[in-house]
């Protein structure tokens, strides 16, 4: 099955991130490159997101698109990355997600596979 | 379909293995295409369900079980049926859907008993089963036993969706009937099989005891006039002595494992008081211990709760409401919290807080028993 990853987080998160001192940030990025080693047999297309204030939306309103700057779910929690996961089930991408490294929030979400 | 119950109400192998069959038939069908399962095997199963009722389970049911140790595919059976259970309880579905799949698969209950159960309408629950399976597909639950590492998250995930149903049907939260002893023993039957299905587990064996402790208690609960009786009042000689000593007998099992847990914990509680001629005579120190034990497993609100009307018990009321008083605002909506807190007050003679207590119970409390039994203390204590 294939799924998609997305890395959430929220402002709490974000502040958490910008405390961590310049060791730290190495070491949680040392972390995180190793999950992302570890799994890459089963990692497909992803990235990690601009900050929220470089975000644009688009917005169709009765048919006309309506361009606007700023996300489209004025939310505590917001998007900061995505990956795309090919595991055998659930509980497979769930044992991947529960070792994820770098915190936050992790949704996953089936793919609609083409029949 | 009468015809068909007699028949199988004779031969139990049959149907039991007919439960079987339909279990394996859901295996296959849902993750394939997630269409409910063959109504037929549905009906044998529903039908099954209600011939176990009227045996003695634990008597024939050990008789089965020997009888199935011998045959072949007897691990393959029992391992479809722990697969079919952890997916019906799987974390990633909520705990509405946990319990209608749970009684909907695995205990043969129809979608009309379940919505009775839990005073839902039928649609409700046909819809949360339907959504329940299509998550199932579409995400990729698997029917698969967990590795050793997970096991213990899975089966807590279970052991506590099957102690919800039982609470629902032993006390019935909601409005309605007051008790729904059947569905409290239904899913009692669903607990042994769980301790069967995983025999080195101490904590389904902790759950069932806990079960059949409340189920040994449960006919004492309510008087001739259906009012509901609390523990202290209650009449002893009319537990169930061997469903007790069966409890603790399963509750020493699980003590030599060497892995306490809470639902072992739980039980040694009920035991205490089981165990115990009077309530004069129960040994409060040794429930606040085993209480405290439970604090470090489960650190909830309700256990602090529950330790202090222990210590209200052992020390009298002073203490005892000064722990309430850190419990208010986690409780504030809990009718039990506010009943105990009534009890106290009345004791200390601050008749005025106390009834502001017991009314604020009687507001949060739907269930019809007890909110009688609230009524009535209101009604005594202002006529004194």
């Amino acid at each position: 099955m294939k799924y998609v990853f997305l890395f959430c987080g929220s402002a709490a998160d974000q502040v958490a991130f910008d405390a961590l001192t310049p060791e730290q940030l190495r070491d949680r990025y040392a972390q995180v490159g190793r999950w992302f080693a570890q799994h890459q047999a089963r990692l497909g297309h992803g990235n990690q997101l601009q900050g929220p204030e470089t975000a644009t939306t688009v917005a169709f309103q009765g048919g006309r698109p309506i361009v606007k700057d700023g996300l489209f779910m004025e939310g505590k929690e917001l998007v900061g990355g995505y990956t795309e996961v090919e595991a055998v089930d659930l509980d497979e991408a769930l044992a991947m997600a529960r070792s994820w490294p770098g915190g936050g929030t992790i949704e996953i979400r089936p793919v609609v596979m083409q029949r | 379909m009468t015809a068909a119950l007699i028949r199988r109400f004779g031969a139990f192998d049959l149907a039991e293995d007919c439960v079987q069959d339909a279990m394996v038939a859901a295996l296959e069908t849902w993750p394939r295409d997630g269409v409910p399962a063959r109504p037929a095997a549905w009906l044998t199963t529903v039908a099954t369900r209600r011939a176990l009722n009227r045996l003695d389970r634990d008597q024939r049911y050990r008789e089965k079980l020997a009888h199935l140790a011998n045959g072949p595919g007897d691990e393959r059976g029992g391992d479809d049926r722990l697969r079919l259970i952890l997916a019906c309880c799987h974390p990633a579905l909520s705990r509405e859907a946990q319990v209608a799949l749970t009684l909907r698969a695995v205990a043969g209950f129809t979608i009309a008993e379940i919505a009775r159960a839990f005073v839902a309408p039928d649609a409700t629950i046909a819809q949360r089963l339907v959504r329940a399976k299509r998550k199932i597909a579409a995400a990729g639950i698997p029917f698969r036993i967990p590795s050793e590492v997970e096991l213990g998250d899975r089966l807590t995930e279970v052991l506590d969706v099957l102690y919800l149903i039982f609470n629902e049907g032993h006390l019935a939260t909601r409005a309605g009937a007051p008790s729904n002893r059947d569905l409290a023993e239904e899913v009692a039957w669903l607990a042994r099989l769980v301790c069967r299905l995983l025999p080195n587990e101490p904590e389904p064996m902790g759950l069932l005891a806990l079960m059949k402790l409340h189920l040994a208690r449960g006919r004492s609960r309510f008087d001739l006039t259906g009012q509901l009786v609390l523990l202290a009042d209650q009449d002893r000689k009319r537990w169930d002595r061997s469903q007790i000593d069966n409890a603790i007998d399963l509750i020493e099992r699980a003590a030599g494992r060497a892995r306490p847990g809470r639902y072992q914990l739980e039980a040694a509680i009920a035991a205490c008081h089981a165990e115990t001629p009077s309530i004069h005579q129960t040994d409060w120190v040794q429930i606040i211990v085993l209480y405290d034990m439970l604090l470090t497993l489960a650190p909830t609100p309700v256990v602090q709760l529950n330790r202090a009307i222990a210590v209200w018990r052992l020390d009298g009321p002073y203490s005892a409401l000064r722990n309430l008083d850190a419990l208010a605002v986690d409780l504030e909506g809990y009718h039990l919290f506010h009943a105990a807190r009534g009890e106290m007050l009345y004791e200390l003679g601050r008749s005025e807080h106390a009834h502001a207590a017991q009314r604020r119970a009687l507001e949060l409390t739907e269930n019809t028993a007890e909110r009688a039994l609230l009524e009535r203390r209101l009604f005594n204590r202002s006529s004194l």
